[in-house]
């Protein structure tokens, strides 16, 4: 490593990044700052600082005890839960066949899974909310979560990860008389926790951020998840900056500490899914 | 023989839930908007065939052309900055040598992107809301009215596109951090020894070599944003003066406002065919990008 030598151009590159870092912070700093304010307070253009002068709690416990914001965390929750959850256990499987086994149609299964990562969804919605409503499924966890649970891009993470295990491992268990079930299991989901905990968690976030599906097909106010529901509450509440601000907050709370629990862990996924090797 | 079919069965239970998922929700949905693309059906439920009447229409649609010329505007304000910030970033926090504090300058600038669209335009519709939002004192600073950003025929296309920036340059850093870390610093310190300064270090260094990762953003970040909706939905609607119309809230509007359900297959469809092409062009622009490397 090169020896750090301080000079004037070292200290004001260091000085940009600080200052660029926290623009880009900013917003987030405001929101909070600002949810944590009265209403009374954030009126008064006196008081501008970043740091309230009173730090009251009032918006969040009205939040969680008199709105409806306790239904659609639950509803964000479950339902990003549920989407995480069958994502994994339908495209590890797949992943694995593609990679492991030798099958006909094989590879047109794995051209059709790798096509679709173009297909954008919007363009699909119409069909979609169609087919969803004639299932009787609009306003339900289930229709919120089924059109999420294909995720081409898991499936081509986990055959690449599983094409790289070496082929030694699965014919010695094939030879002591495992099943394919239990080599994937036993063998091959032990050694990719990493990879499945990475996928989990962009999935998690994804779920839980996805606004247009969640918000065109709930109509009852109780099935909103957090992130459609929090476009009514602006409208609802007309001017009061300082809830909404703290409704906001709350919203992101979840993917933000998933985020800096595990930074590296997300990092990696990102990595994966754009398709370089991280 | 027998093996051969026991593992073709054990293959297909494994692939089918995938299947199963992927013919219900993804090619099934696809085959119904072609078909809805031909008839002049309202939103939900089907009209009489029409074979190419919509897309005959959408040639003639002024508000069509307009979206799509305003969407491609909007992704000229978003692909380029978000790339060019994007690396000038990954520069800034790649010279940083502990791994704490670089985590933590990654973090200011990767948080934004992993918060929800709704969060997005909430926080910057409160700090640019007219009376105490932040960015209004300063607008105060050089004349006497708020600007209504996201109302204002000027303003509301630029606005959007600097927050999407804000909000998704984040992903950009990481790639090309990423692609950063790849280049051994061994190169560097040969160019040193030959008198290289700073600019040429990166003209003739890293330039060259983080350009496959420029591509790939710049591939990713196209798709990603010709496909905007969600933020005009919720900060313009569209407005004003449908200056920030863009080509799937017009979709939108049609199918799910105007109940033309047909009309707004046809449109999505031609979306869907122009992003496939901008992928494949990309993909084989890629190829070749690589290919004049291992020459």
């Amino acid at each position: 490593m090169k020896k750090t030598d301080i000079t004037i151009s070292w200290f004001l590159l260091g000085l940009l990044t600080l200052i660029t870092a926290y623009i880009f912070i900013f917003p987030m700093l405001w929101g909070i700052s600002t949810s944590l304010k009265s209403e009374v307070e954030f009126l008064d253009v006196e008081s501008w600082g970043i740091i309230p002068d009173n730090i009251t709690f009032e918006h969040f416990v009205y939040m969680f005890t008199k709105s409806s914001m306790m239904t659609w965390y639950i509803n964000s929750m479950m339902t990003s839960v549920g989407v995480t959850l069958l994502v994994i256990i339908i495209s590890m499987p797949c992943g694995y066949a593609l990679s492991q086994i030798q099958f006909t149609g094989k590879n047109f299964i794995f051209v059709c899974v790798v096509l679709s990562i173009m297909v954008p969804g919007t363009a699909l919605v119409i069909a979609l909310f169609i087919f969803v409503a004639e299932l009787r499924l609009i306003n339900t966890w289930t229709g919120i979560i089924l059109p999420q649970v294909i995720s081409p891009v898991c499936v081509i993470v986990y055959k690449q990860f599983f094409d790289q295990v070496p082929k030694e491992l699965r014919e010695a268990s094939l030879i002591d008389g495992a099943s394919e079930f239990q080599i994937l299991l036993r063998v091959y989901m032990p050694l990719n926790w990493g990879i499945t905990a990475a996928l989990a968690l962009v999935t998690f976030i994804g779920a839980w951020n996805n606004f247009f599906w969640p918000f065109i097909m709930t109509t009852k106010t109780e099935m909103y998840t957090i992130t459609a529901g929090m476009s009514q509450v602006d409208e609802a509440w007309g001017v009061k900056n300082a809830y909404m601000m703290a409704v906001a907050m709350a919203a992101s709370l979840p993917v933000v500490l998933a985020y800096i629990i595990f930074q590296r862990r997300i990092t990696q996924a990102i990595m994966l899914t754009s398709g370089i090797k991280g | 023989m027998n093996r051969n079919i026991q593992s073709n069965l054990t293959a297909w239970v494994l692939i089918f839930p995938f299947v199963f998922f992927f013919t219900v929700f993804l090619i099934y949905p696809f085959a119904y908007t072609v078909v809805h693309s031909f008839t002049d059906s309202p939103l939900i439920g089907w009209g009489n065939w029409v074979g190419l009447e919509n897309y005959q229409k959408i040639l003639k649609d002024k508000l069509f052309g307009k979206s799509i010329y305003q969407t491609f505007i909007f992704v000229v304000w978003t692909v380029i900055p978000n790339t060019v910030l994007g690396l000038a970033i990954a520069m800034m926090i790649h010279r940083i040598q502990s791994t704490i504090y670089a985590a933590i300058i990654l973090g200011c600038f990767f948080i934004p992107h992993i918060l929800p669209v709704t969060v997005v335009t909430d926080l910057w519709t409160s700090m640019t809301s007219n009376d105490l939002g932040i960015i209004q004192w300063i607008v105060k600073m050089f004349q006497d009215d708020p600007i209504p950003f996201f109302r204002h025929k000027v303003w509301a296309m630029p606005s959007v596109a600097l927050i999407t920036v804000w909000w998704t340059v984040g992903f950009n850093v990481l790639l090309f951090l990423a692609g950063l870390k790849m280049i051994n610093p061994e190169i560097y310190e040969a160019s040193e020894i030959d008198g290289a300064n700073r600019w040429h270090k990166f003209r003739f260094i890293t330039w060259p070599l983080i350009w496959p990762i420029t591509a790939l953003v710049l591939t990713l970040q196209l798709i990603f944003q010709l496909k905007i909706f969600d933020q005009m939905f919720l900060l313009t609607g569209g407005g004003p003066y449908n200056k920030t119309m863009v080509v799937l809230y017009h979709v939108y509007k049609q199918s799910f406002m105007m109940n033309k359900g047909g009309y707004a297959s046809a449109i999505a469809l031609l979306i869907f065919l122009f992003i496939i092409f901008v992928s494949v062009a990309n993909y084989y622009m890629l190829r070749a990008v690589d290919l004049d490397k291992q020459r």
